[in-house]
């Protein structure tokens, strides 16, 4: 249990935010994660940010992995 | 316990296999004939030594007016693609309106107008119709009947029968787009998107992929309600071999992926009202695909699995990972989920 | 998958074969993660020696019957419109589901988030909105925004029904439990998200077992069942974060926040197991006008539950589905006898809709 999806924040008004996922834009609220700024990643889960994550992570550019994968050799 | 047995509910509506026993249950028993247990897409009728394709479908989609097309577009497309898929050139259509009272009569005359356009594109004709208004609320909005018959040139048949393994699949395009964007007008679910319902008439495609590929053509389905992954079960299950299909090929347009993360859904069982599936032979599959490709319903037109031998009747799923899963008919309605 | 990754995962896949040097049985306790090894067909990948187990991890099948039966007593009520997430619609009490009763009239509505359920409400001021509030922490605390939104605009026309759950209560009773045979934990990752790594400390401390914060693609499970291995190996059992893009080891303390202010602990019912203490959530006392349970209590005659499935074995781990005689038989997700079945994350779900087993089969 846990639908929960990387989103970056567009635009912030007030306890609301626009934020892009995968190229469709939603309004979500933002009263978990105060410390949010445009440009920031977040977690959504149920039309809430849940946590202001990595952005490099978020988008999962194969360097995330890259780097993880030359660590273990 | 009451189960799904005593009430109709929307699941029954979906495509899925609530649906295929509704119509085993109910439907087949009662009108009993060897035309309507083949299952196809259009019912083929011999006619004075021809054979005539002949379909109905009803349409029902809210709301009326959506990204890309209205309830009258994917009305006349709808049917003509059955037409299509079925090797029949689409000739005549009919059309019956069930209007709720209180509809904006500038409405309906643009969803007219949609059907009007649609049909000169597809080269068809709508040549009879009918006209009913129910009180407010028992009808939403309007729902649109259809009827289409066209000919199939002697000598052609398509059917799952003819599925070899070694068989090709191809699909025209990316998948899941017009089932994404009706859910994206949903009240409540509402989310903007770039993405647009992909409706339109595949005569011209289906046309192209027979001129190509001739007998090695085994047959076409438009995925529509249900999607991809029930449209592929319906094949395995009627030809009575094993689909393979590789997870990495099948095209999904980004935005429908990230939506479908969103909601908990899976874009493989999201209706599509502009793609057609073709299962061709091997030595065919080259110029099948050149020939879709050339068109621009089909420039996304990509080889996705094949069909195989064993597992009879089932859909298999090559992971990214290398492992196979299966890959089952839609149940009942998709709803979105946050687990 | 990117190319990299894939690699990267079958690199990960090698490393575990090559490295595991005793029999370990992992449990997830995630849903979410029970659909993504399913999925990326892995479990057929690993090594002999790794097992792994679907716990109690689906909220929505962990959910007791009776207290469904109450829900959709409710949603029968002239005036209610009853608000859920699509998971419950489907899931069984001990006769009908959410999406039977809606069929034959309730005012039933699926909503995307909470947030939906408060519009509706003040869309419907004549009528009373109830919120049924199903998971894990990952949801709690999404819950909780939506009624000090409530609050906020001084609705009073909303109430949340609340059958939310705890994952570390859960999780210790198993550990308790003499038949339950588990070496190490998958965590849930987004539970994680909320709840940091410090409520977990007791598996590796208390237990001794291991105890690692897993992502949901392939790649992530399987970095996190090396690191599981790596653990033995070295003998150093420990609550380690593999998901590191997602998970911080303080959580998200403001998220927490909420979850204490609006809820308080309390015994509660987990399908298929029992009761299992202080591992339920109330509003608190002081919230009773946005409690459900106070506001509309009613007086139903309890449903028989129904024995013969094996879902709660399933749930601990003890059987694996195909070995419950209603197993594709009886029960299938079309029609489903018990929550694990039809649940999209339940385990019976899983194995039914992505492996090849349909039938009750031993191997």
């Amino acid at each position: 249990m846990c639908l929960a999806i990387p989103s970056k924040i567009l635009k912030i008004k007030g306890q609301m935010a626009e934020v892009d996922i995968g190229g469709n834009v939603k309004e979500v609220n933002i009263m978990l994660t105060p410390e949010a700024k445009v440009g920031d990643y977040v977690l959504l889960h149920a039309g809430y940010a849940i946590q202001v994550i990595d952005e490099k992570a978020a988008n999962e550019i194969f360097e995330a992995w890259e780097e993880a994968y030359n660590a273990l050799q | 316990m009451s189960s799904n047995d005593d009430v109709i509910i929307l699941g029954h509506g979906s495509g899925g296999s609530l649906t295929n026993r509704l119509i085993k249950d109910v439907f087949q028993g009662a009108f009993e004939n060897p035309i309507l247990n083949e299952l196809l897409d259009a019912a083929v009728l011999d006619i004075d030594g021809g054979k005539l394709a002949f379909t109905t479908d009803s349409f029902v989609v809210d709301p009326i007016f959506f990204p890309g097309g209205d309830i009258g577009k994917i009305a006349v497309c709808g049917t003509v693609n059955d037409l299509a898929v079925s090797g029949a050139e689409p000739l005549y259509l009919s059309a019956g309106f069930i209007i709720e009272e209180g509809l904006l009569i500038s409405d309906l005359k643009k969803i007219v107008q949609s059907m009007r356009k649609a049909a000169q594109a597809a080269g068809v004709h709508i040549v009879t119709g009918d006209t009913k208004v129910v009180g407010r609320g028992s009808a939403d909005k309007v729902f649109i009947n259809t009827a289409g018959i066209g000919v199939i040139p002697a000598g052609r048949s398509l059917s799952p029968r003819h599925m070899q393994p070694g068989d090709v699949i191809i699909v025209s395009g990316t998948m899941g787009d017009h089932g994404l964007t009706i859910l994206a007008q949903r009240e409540g679910l509402s989310f903007s998107t770039p993405v647009e319902s992909d409706c339109t008439p595949l005569n011209r495609i289906t046309k192209a992929i027979l001129k190509a590929g001739g007998e090695s053509v085994r047959c076409m389905r438009d995925p529509t309600r249900g999607g991809l992954a029930t449209t592929l079960n319906e094949l395995a299950i009627q030809s009575g071999k094993g689909i393979l299909i590789k997870e990495e090929r099948i095209p999904l347009r980004r935005e429908v992926v990230g939506a479908c993360e969103m909601l908990g859904l899976d874009p493989l069982y999201l209706a599509n009202e502009g793609k057609v599936i073709a299962v061709v032979a091997p030595d065919a599959a080259a110029s099948v695909l050149e020939a879709m490709r050339s068109l621009p319903e089909g420039e996304g037109s990509v080889v996705i699995g094949q069909v195989i031998a064993e597992e009879e009747g089932l859909v298999l799923l090559e992971t990214e990972l290398g492992a196979t899963r299966v890959l089952g008919m839609l149940e009942g309605e998709p709803l979105p989920r946050i687990c | 998958m990117h190319s990299n990754k894939k690699e990267y995962a079958r690199f990960l896949l090698d490393s575990i074969h090559r490295e595991i040097d005793r029999p370990i049985t992992v449990m997830e306790v995630c849903g979410t993660h029970t659909v993504s090894i399913a999925r990326s067909g892995l479990r057929e990948l690993l090594p002999e020696q790794m097992q792994l187990l679907s716990g109690p991890g689906c909220p929505v099948c962990v959910t007791d019957d009776l207290d469904l039966d109450m829900v959709m007593a409710l949603s029968r009520q002239e005036g209610i419109i009853l608000a859920t997430f699509g998971d419950m619609m489907r899931v069984p009490g001990t006769e009908s589901t959410l999406q039977q009763e809606k069929s034959k009239g309730a005012d039933v509505r699926v909503v995307y988030s909470p947030t939906d359920a408060l519009q509706l409400a003040s869309e419907n001021p004549d009528l009373q909105v109830v919120f049924l509030g199903v998971g894990f922490e990952t949801t709690t605390p999404v819950v909780a925004a939506a009624l000090d939104q409530a609050v906020q605009l001084g609705l009073k026309n909303f109430s949340v029904f609340s059958l939310h759950k705890l994952v570390p209560p859960i999780m210790r009773a198993l550990l308790e439990d003499p038949e339950v045979k588990l070496d190490a934990f998958i965590n849930p990752g987004h539970v994680c998200t909320i709840l940091g790594t410090e409520p977990f400390r007791f598996i590796a401390e208390e237990y001794g077992k291991p105890c690692v914060v897993a992502g949901f693609e392939a790649a992530d499970i399987l970095e996190a069942l090396l690191m599981i291995v790596r653990q033995y190996r070295e003998g150093r059992p420990a609550v380690e974060i593999q998901y590191k893009r997602a998970v911080r080891p303080e959580g998200n303390p403001v998220a927490v926040g909420f979850i204490e202010k609006y809820f308080q602990p309390v015994d509660a019912r987990w399908r298929g197991i029992g009761m299992v203490a202080e591992s339920g959530l109330d509003l608190r006392d002081e919230y009773a006008q946005f409690d459900a349970k106070k506001r509309f209590p009613l007086d139903i005659q309890p449903g028989v539950r129904r024995k013969k499935c094996s879902c709660g074995e399933v749930l601990k781990g003890l059987k694996l589905p195909y070995q419950c005689p209603l197993f594709g038989k009886a029960c299938t997700p079309a029609k489903p006898v018990g929550p694990c079945m039809v649940s999209t994350e339940g385990s019976c779900a899983a194995y039914y809709r992505y492996g090849r087993k349909k039938a009750g089969v031993s191997s």
